[in-house]
């Protein structure tokens, strides 16, 4: 079960907070497919937030499908999020990432100054690949595919 | 849904010369949590105290849909009564009387039913007074600030339990608080007094999507139309929050950006206007 929790210092609206702690929490692997979400009156009284906030907030899960309200039972988890990618090729973003964060501290960047890169580059429009980004991700491809079975990249 | 709470028509409450409210009409939806919210003297308690039928008004109607309980910062309580007593009480005073639901508040707070309200905390009178208050089987709960001396967490505990209320019932609940932070995802509905006369009156989602922060290079007036709330300018910025049907969805050009705004900037962007024009 997930215990909410509700910021009200920050700018962002209750309901989000909710949804975004759901989405969290199935990412980490915290929430699984048939976990049962707390009843709406549980929130309510212990998040002191209203029932609207709550059942909004279970609506937009809902209709992302990853919940499902059953008929007087309450709320379930139905879907995934991230783990549907597949190991090897998270181990392998991971990695990446990792090194990319080396080159940023490295480059003096500070944490939250990554954090705010992150943001506005996944803000930026998708767009077409460079085909630089095509090779690499074609030789990615290539590389996940011959170490499938090898123990991935540990961490350097 | 649309079910009414209560409703007026051109209040007025004049205290000699000095109109406390005037010309106020509203319809406060039933079920729901309603924040009322204005500065000093902006006509809270006096709107309250005419809803609870304990302050006539010089002129216009009210119309209150069932039973009405008014709870203010000093608590009714008679010192020398224990809890008990003050519950016997309670159930002498009203027609109706839930004595399972007040000895439930008790319950879930702590609160010695033998110990006399005089010997019990301010948080634990706040207590006793919320218990009676809801025994009364009210339809319409008035909360005139009476969660003041309470520590943030007993605050946060009674919103939540008071919250929990409201889901089972068809408890109506204005609540008036100066802590306009606290009040994000606890109001469903907005109310806001300026100087007696109501300056903004809507569901909170509705009026948070209605709104936006403009912030861009330095102008005198903001990159669209729509009813401009607060400005501030600094040398080289402007910042405007304005009202629109888009709200933050309003597309700007750049550099401008549209940003979301929180129930906080939105209420204090209305206290700090002094001469909006187009009130509700």
């Amino acid at each position: 079960m997930i215990a909410f929790h509700v910021d009200r210092a920050g700018s962002v609206p209750a309901y989000a907070q909710l949804v975004q702690q759901v989405r969290e929490a199935l990412r980490l692997g915290l929430l699984h497919p048939g976990d049962k979400l707390p009843t709406v009156r549980e929130v309510v009284t212990s998040c002191a937030v209203n029932a609207a906030t709550v059942l909004k907030a279970y609506r937009e899960l809902e209709l992302s499908g990853l919940v499902e309200a059953r008929q007087g039972a309450g709320t379930y988890v139905s879907g995934t999020l991230g783990g549907s990618a597949d190991p090897a090729a998270m181990d392998e973003l991971r990695g990446r990432l990792r090194s990319w964060v080396g080159d940023a501290r490295h480059a003096g960047l500070e944490d939250d100054d990554m954090r705010a890169l992150v943001t506005s580059v996944l803000a930026e429009p998708p767009g077409e690949l460079s085909a630089e980004q095509r090779a690499a991700r074609a030789e990615t491809e290539r590389t996940t595919q011959t170490t499938q079975g090898r123990p991935s990249a540990g961490p350097r | 849904m649309t079910e009414v709470a209560f409703e007026t028509q051109n209040l007025g409450k004049r205290y000699r010369k000095l109109w406390a409210l005037k010309d106020f009409s509203v319809a406060l939806p039933a079920n729901k949590v309603i924040a009322l919210v204005g500065a000093n003297g902006a006509g809270k308690s006096t709107l309250m105290s005419i809803a609870a039928g304990i302050l006539p008004p010089t002129e216009g109607e009210v119309r209150v849909g069932g039973r009405v309980v008014l709870l203010s910062q000093d608590k009714p309580l008679y010192r020398s009564f224990s809890v008990a007593d003050m519950l016997n009480f309670g159930r002498h005073l009203n027609t109706v009387w839930d004595q399972p639901r007040a000895l439930s508040w008790l319950s879930r707070f702590d609160i010695p039913l033998d110990r006399p309200c005089g010997k019990l905390s301010g948080g634990q009178q706040t207590q006793v007074a919320m218990a009676v208050a809801l025994g009364a089987r009210p339809s319409l709960l008035l909360l005139d600030e009476p969660l003041a001396n309470l520590d943030p967490v007993a605050r946060r505990e009674v919103t939540g339990e008071l919250l929990g209320e409201v889901a089972d019932s068809d408890l109506t609940v204005v609540l008036s608080t100066h802590v306009v932070a606290e009040l994000a995802g606890v109001g469903d509905h907005l109310l806001l007094l300026r100087g007696g006369r109501g300056a903004l009156d809507g569901d909170v989602e509705e009026l948070l999507s209605q709104h936006t922060r403009l912030v861009g290079p330095r102008a005198d007036q903001p990159p669209v139309d729509g009813q401009v709330v607060q400005s501030q300018h600094t040398a080289r910025q402007s910042t405007f929050l304005v009202r629109t049907l888009l709200g933050p969805e309003t597309p700007v050009a750049a550099p401008w950006q549209a940003q979301p705004v929180t129930l906080e900037d939105l209420v204090l962007g209305y206290l700090r206007t002094g001469n909006a024009e187009g009130e509700l």
